[in-house]
């Protein structure tokens, strides 16, 4: 019982790192713009992040600095994807590179160096009474609990308001959107500047939160399983719990396994996220089902083409 | 005036082409090209061979040295390893145990150059493999962690079971164990070389489970940082570690390649390179142990200290009797393993709780 605690308890705070990122690049994609960056935005928000607590000893700046980093690559890629119109996977790509290379580069003398400020758990009164799920759940930090209540706001956002509507059609239909008035353009700068944001404090969570260390290339491929997890979420921040947390708690059970003498092979654990993607893409076209893909993820969007 | 352009243009790339070759046409002065794995900053194995480049850079004839690194080991290593080749270099180093094929390979076709790769097993007429004998360091860590620990539950946070990583966790088992003989040691794989948060992690798990000392045969500084977080001690590994770690970092056995690095050069440079393989032992001064944390007794030292004069005198850390983990008798009483038993050893010695994956065992 105990190890099941253990293991669900660092799930979570394991899978904490990929939901802010992976809410980060559904709100980018939802209006149309596929950002393959993820992987050198979480560095440079990671980088950037421990920086920033290392030298003002400030969590908040920290997350602050990750968050403005982070928004930063994504305007990079807005403005290479919207106004340029280049290719949004070359564009994104690109961005993995430089932030892998210029973290790597501007982060040489942050590696060794240990943070005094960190992120405290913070026990919720009563709630964390609760046996079992009380240790589970309700003894994190405050970026843990942050992320909990972030894809709520972000499904509402989605689903209830005028900009959620505003924001799927851009990926649906950019065309029809701007002849009812949506600035499609506009629009889809936010949305890529705001999931960058995401994607940054994700970063942040990683070195300043949860490893509290930082070495260049620490994310060793999250950026990919959130873009895996994007696409098994179905571009829906509610199963973005689920996949985020799953895939947490895969790396967890893996390495508990082996503490029984399991010896199942942890690079297949590591797959998983991946193959569950396939399977859902499977799942969706042998159903007939229709995905919430946004129909114009991808492609660039000519305002003069309306004409 | 277009005339004078050409000239220069012409000057200048007969100066390139000479700047690239010109090292090796000469005989002389050497240049060293280095492959990683892993990051320079990795703080850890990629790092230790850095230093010793660096250090390397420092004789008079070796005129320069490069790196390329987080080299993926495979066929990516191969076009690295010729570039390095065509770029002039006279001898090529390649630092992780998936580049040996690649090396040979390329070795095959650039006969004037010399390959030296480490952690491997292959030679041919210009190439030749190196490596330290740091299970006798691993056993001076042991008798560290086995001094220290209060549970006899010490972590080990191990990369891939490869020969190399069992025989370093059986010695710093023994190490241990020659202390206090009921401990015992949990190894956990990460199958990664470097993955700083996913041997963070692993390092949690076993702390969660009543280790109280953590060490790992993995590059990164993750499971050093998981121990002074949750205050328990720990022994790093490759590099000195201590500026990760402070309060918990005990020691760490580490590399100092620097050393071999001069010698293979200096060989080079004169003439009386051969291309037997390199296993150098302690008393070379190529592995050891970093400087004590200060919470470190002088016993301990003084332990480890007689154990290290005994290994200089007779390899005595593999002998007999050893059981496996599984209670058969491996080694008989009075039996020593051989290198060539050492360079192979599938099996984890009495006390180590973990299990070599059937997948490593073709």
């Amino acid at each position: 019982m105990n190890d099941l605690i253990t293991i669900l308890y660092a799930a979570i705070a394991s899978g904490t790192i990929i939901l802010y990122a992976t809410i980060g690049e559904i709100i980018t994609e939802r209006s149309g713009i596929l950002n393959l960056g993820v992987e050198g935005i979480m560095l440079m928000g990671a980088f950037f992040g421990f920086y920033v607590a290392y030298t003002t000893e400030s969590l908040i700046l920290a997350i602050l600095g990750a968050a403005l980093i982070g928004g930063l690559m994504g305007l990079i890629h807005a403005f290479m994807t919207i106004t340029l119109q280049a290719n949004q996977v070359v564009s994104g790509l690109a961005l993995t590179m430089f932030g892998s290379g210029a973290s790597a580069f501007f982060g040489i003398n942050m590696v060794g160096k240990t943070l005094k400020a960190s992120f405290h758990n913070i026990p919720i009164p009563l709630l964390n009474k609760i046996p079992v799920l009380g240790e589970i759940i309700f003894n994190h930090n405050i970026l843990v609990y942050f992320a909990f209540i972030l894809p709520v706001i972000v499904w509402f956002i989605f689903n209830r308001t005028k900009w959620g509507l505003a924001l799927r059609s851009s990926g649906e239909e950019p065309l029809s959107s701007e002849i009812m008035g949506i600035k499609v353009i506009k629009v889809r700068y936010i949305a890529t500047i705001v999931g960058g944001v995401f994607i940054g404090i994700s970063g942040a969570y990683l070195s300043v939160a949860y490893s509290r260390l930082w070495v260049e290339g620490m994310t060793s491929g999250k950026g990919w399983i959130t873009i895996a997890l994007v696409i098994f979420a179905n571009w829906n921040p509610l199963i973005a719990y689920g996949g985020a947390y799953l895939f947490g708690g895969l790396t967890q059970l893996g390495l508990n396994l082996q503490k029984f003498n399991i010896a199942f092979p942890i690079i297949l654990l590591k797959s998983i996220p991946y193959v569950f993607t396939i399977l859902f893409l499977l799942f969706i076209s042998l159903k007939g089902k229709r995905s919430n893909l946004p129909k114009a993820l991808g492609e660039s969007y000519f305002r003069e083409s309306r004409g | 005036m277009k005339k004078i352009t050409w000239f220069v243009v012409v000057v200048l790339i007969a100066a390139f082409m000479a700047g690239c070759g010109g090292s090796a046409a000469k005989g002389k002065n050497l240049k060293a090209g280095f492959v990683y794995v892993g990051p320079v900053g990795d703080a850890g194995w990629t790092k230790s061979h850095d230093d010793g480049r660096l250090a390397m850079e420092e004789l008079d004839f070796v005129d320069e040295s490069t790196y390329v690194e987080n080299v993926p080991e495979g066929a990516e290593a191969t076009r690295v390893i010729t570039e390095l080749a065509e770029s002039g270099c006279d001898m090529i180093f390649t630092t992780s145990f998936g580049y040996m094929d690649p090396t040979l390979e390329v070795a095959e076709k650039y006969p004037n150059v010399k390959f030296l790769h480490a952690t491997g097993y292959k030679t041919a007429e210009n190439a030749t493999n190196y490596m330290g004998r740091m299970y006798e360091s691993k056993y001076l860590a042991g008798i560290v962690a086995g001094n220290m620990s209060k549970s006899g539950k010490l972590g080990y946070v191990a990369p891939f079971p490869i020969p190399e990583v069992v025989r370093l966790i059986n010695a710093f088992t023994l190490g241990a164990q020659s202390v206090n003989p009921d401990i015992s040691v949990q190894v956990l794989w990460t199958n990664s070389w470097f993955d700083p948060v996913h041997e963070k992690e692993a390092a949690n798990t076993m702390i969660a489970d009543g280790c109280d000392i953590i060490t790992q045969g993995t590059d990164s500084a993750g499971p050093q940082e998981a121990a002074e977080a949750a205050g328990i001690y720990s022994i790093g590994y490759d590099s000195d570690m201590s500026m990760f770690a402070p309060k918990a970092h005990l020691t760490a056995p580490v590399w100092h390649w620097g050393i071999y690095y001069k010698d293979v050069a200096t060989k080079i440079h004169n003439g009386t390179w051969t291309n037997d393989p390199i296993w150098w032992g302690i008393e070379t001064g190529i592995t050891g142990l970093s400087p004590y944390n200060e919470v470190v007794p002088q016993k301990v030292r003084d332990d480890v200290a007689k154990a290290k004069a005994a290994i200089i005198e007779n390899d005595n850390i593999f002998t007999g009797p050893l059981y496996d983990n599984q209670g058969n008798l491996r080694v008989e009483e009075g039996v020593a393993l051989t290198d060539g038993e050492k360079l192979s050893i599938q099996w984890f010695v009495k006390g180590v709780n973990g299990k070599i994956p059937k997948a490593s065992q073709e």
